[in-house]
């Protein structure tokens, strides 16, 4: 059993007397029996029956109505990312399934629980091309980490049962069930509902190799410049505490991936900051200093390792990891530690000497106040009349001492709002890291805040991203999710903008993006807002975001071509990171 | 180093299993030269032999991708030498040139080809063997005017294999494997409401 299940609630439905209801009902019986309360989804022809049974299920499940199916995806990974649960959504056949695509890559390269049901057309007329008829199954075979199509109601009970223990155990991911028109109608007689704890062909949790950890552990004791770089998988396997103990124990700095960010907290000691291309200084260049790499619950993206064949040969490295296909799949490790790293790292830690690596740690903090120097304080206090970003983030890390959701969209606000954002919490940060999908931020803002409704969310989106997605605000007005949206203006596809005029002289083809006026979009929507482009008026407009009751929309124009530095350059090893 | 290698999975029978393998493949663009399926030594457990040639280090990455699909049991990866393959091979060349060339006689002896059978216009023969000895019997009818041939995909016994039983029995624990769902609504089509 993993430790994402044994915390979920344990659900075992005693088995009931049989009773003759149709598959609709009871898709909606295994959504309540597996604790979900909240859904995000459209309705069309082909789930109509579901729909139709959702209508008496009205005081036991609540149902968001998004305006794009994408958005319902987003929204979903967004409740599924702060809440620790399976995020679930409602699709039709054809358009609507389709739209589910861009979200499904999305959860499988962040591993992201969620269970998407879509309606399908009659079993009989399958293959016939017939209205709103898609082959979803193979469609999504690649972006899912299972799906089934039933055409029969009396699988449905099974099916589900299987799909949300899949969706949750082991590395999670994305699952899809399709439901032909026919099953959601058909009545059977159902029996109950047992949860799934075990299929035969699945192996969620490798064994734990306890001579593995061993050598593991004699490594690290041995070593005199150990570094920890971690990912996600310290999130998904609840393991931060059993993390904090592992660094401390004998002091191991520790640099983090962007879906790791907010697994330790940003001010912790220990703390070295962020890997990869927007990364921070000192843990870049170390990477290649080190004499032993730590590699916790993350993959190796080439985004955080840049130029593979200069990365960390010096270092032998211990690799940490649920799912054995990442091991050694991008840099080969010196000791596989194949597991769940809640089981793994109190059993490494028990092994571990404590020991005194002020002197290594210390280099970090040199080359931390180097970044400070020549980056950091600079993007803090721009001399010039035009905001940066990080002076935003700044700012807002003052009015939410870290205690807030951050939902990040994609490109240079991102980096920024990743780099400089103080998190006390875990699950606090919510971006599309593997995929990159510009339109995430506002859809995942507000399942973030059904996932976690006492918390404040921000979403920090630009203004390109915004554009893509920013039909959600509909649902945000319906359905009153207090979302902050946070606009950062630079009216430029900033990114590719910055790679133009980086790596191709200028040469800015397309960057050049106009917006609408935010501030009368949202409040067209009913949603409040404002635009800022003075420093003076900033700290206010923020603080009036936060203390708002409800969303808010605020604006801030910042500088039109800042970049952001530190930067690995496509091509290169992490040491030869640019700080300008 | 690029080699011949053979992928052994055993899997559950699940409908749509076959193009998840596929696409582990064909998404990293590498060619599959031979695929098989069948039933395995154990009842409700399928076995593909996929044949396909890159380095063992490509290979030991895609096995650990098959594997990690939610319904395949194991994958296995063996170099030719570890392995006994068999392809089968069909010939068909016309009746009337063997009956008269002896020497087409001579030859299908001689590559252990068996008639799977004869009419007036055309005979068809059989052979089991490797690549090389199938391919060179190609090669050999040729000149009598061989009409059509077809070779089957290439299946494998690892020699140090001891079967799946025991390893199943792992797998099981509670669980028995499942029969794919038959579906009456797929063949009653006209007594099922539409919209």
């Amino acid at each position: 059993m993993t430790t994402l299940e044994a915390l979920e609630e344990k659900i075992e439905t005693p088995v009931k007397k049989i009773i003759s209801i149709t598959g609709s009902e009871a898709v909606l019986e295994a959504m309540i029996a597996e604790n979900v309360h909240t859904i995000f989804g459209y309705p069309g022809g082909a789930i109509m029956p579901i729909y139709d049974a959702l209508y008496d299920y009205k005081d036991k499940l609540e149902h968001i109505l998004v305006r794009h199916e994408q958005g319902g995806i987003h929204a979903a990974q967004g409740f599924a990312r702060t809440s620790g649960k399976v995020g679930v959504v409602f699709a039709t056949s054809g358009p609507g399934a389709t739209n589910l695509v861009t979200g499904l890559a999305d959860a499988m390269i962040d591993s992201t629980p969620l269970v998407a049901i879509t309606g399908q057309v009659f079993a009989h007329l399958l293959g016939t091309d017939a209205f709103q008829e898609t082959d979803v199954i193979n469609i999504t075979t690649p972006v899912t980490k299972w799906n089934y199509q039933v055409t029969d109601a009396t699988e449905i009970p099974a099916v589900l049962a299987k799909a949300f223990y899949i969706a949750r155990s082991g590395r999670p991911g994305p699952v899809l069930i399709d439901i032909t028109k026919n099953a959601q109608i058909q009545k059977f007689d159902y029996e109950g509902y047992t949860s799934c704890h075990h299929i035969r062909s699945y192996r969620p949790k490798p064994i734990v190799r306890k001579e593995y950890i061993t050598e593991a552990a004699k490594l690290i004791n041995a070593a005199e410049k150990p570094f920890v770089i971690f990912g996600q998988g310290v999130i998904l396997g609840r393991a931060e505490n059993e993390f904090k103990a592992f660094i401390e124990k004998s002091g191991l700095p520790a640099a983090w991936t962007i879906l790791g960010l907010s697994a330790l907290p940003t001010d912790h000691p220990l703390n070295v900051g962020m890997l990869g291309m927007h990364g921070n200084y000192g843990p870049n260049v170390l990477t290649n200093e080190c004499d032993v790499l730590i590699a916790v619950g993350m993959r190796f993206d080439d985004r955080v390792t840049g130029r593979l064949d200069k990365y960390a040969k010096q270092a032998k490295v211990i690799h940490l990891d649920i799912d054995p296909a990442e091991i050694d799949k991008n840099v080969k490790s010196t000791v596989p530690v194949w597991g769940d790293c809640k089981e793994t790292l109190p059993l490494l830690t028990e092994l571990l000497e404590k020991k005194d690596h002020s002197l290594w740690l210390q280099k970090f903090n040199e080359f931390t106040k180097k970044e400070n120097e020549l980056v950091i304080y600079d993007e803090m206090h721009p001399t010039k009349e035009e905001m940066s970003m990080a002076e935003v983030i700044d700012a807002l890390n003052e009015l939410t001492n870290g205690n807030a959701v951050i939902v990040t969209d994609v490109g240079q606000h991102q980096m920024i709002a990743c780099r400089y954002a103080k998190f006390n919490e875990s699950k606090s940060n919510v971006t599309s890291g593997g995929l990159g999908t510009m339109g995430f931020a506002l859809p995942a803002a507000i399942g973030a805040k059904y996932g976690a409704p006492e918390r404040t969310v921000i979403a920090i989106i630009g203004d390109g991203g915004f554009q893509m997605t920013l039909q959600e605000l509909g649902t945000i007005m319906q359905f009153g999710a207090a979302v902050k949206i946070l606009i950062l203006n630079n009216q430029f596809l900033g990114m590719v903008r910055q790679w133009q005029e980086l790596f191709n002289e200028k040469r800015y083809s397309f960057v050049d993006i106009t917006s609408p006026d935010f501030v009368m979009v949202a409040k067209g929507y009913g949603i409040e807002g404002k635009s800022v482009n003075k420093r003076e008026n900033l700290k206010a407009a923020l603080k009036e975001m936060l203390d708002h009751d409800g969303a808010y929309l605020l604006e801030v124009m910042v500088g039109k071509e800042n970049n952001v530095f530190p930067m690995v350059p496509q091509g290169c090893s992490v040491a030869e990171i640019r700080l300008s | 180093m690029k080699q011949e290698y053979t992928i052994t999975v055993y899997t559950e029978n699940q409908i749509g299993l076959l193009n998840r393998i596929a696409i582990i493949f064909t998404r990293r663009k590498i060619n599959i030269d031979s695929l098989n399926t069948s039933p395995s030594e154990v009842d409700s457990v399928h076995r593909f032999t996929i044949v396909i040639n890159e380095t063992e280090e490509v290979v030991r990455k895609l096995c650990r991708q098959i594997e990690k699909q939610v319904e395949v049991l194991k994958a296995y990866y063996n170099t030719n030498d570890e392995i006994l393959w068999q392809e089968m091979a069909l010939y068909k060349v016309p009746t009337e040139i063997i009956a008269e060339k002896v020497k087409v006689e001579r030859l299908l002896r001689e590559y252990g080809a068996r008639a799977v059978v004869i009419r007036k216009d055309y005979t068809v023969f059989e052979t089991t063997g490797q690549r090389e000895e199938t391919e060179a019997l190609i090669k050999a009818l040729e000149p009598y005017g061989l009409i059509e041939f077809v070779r089957s995909a290439r299946i494998a016994i690892i020699k140090e294999s001891h079967g799946f039983h025991e390893k199943l029995k792992e797998f099981e624990q509670a669980q028995p494997g499942e029969d794919v769902a038959e579906n009456e609504y797929l063949s009653k089509q006209a007594e099922v409401f539409t919209m």
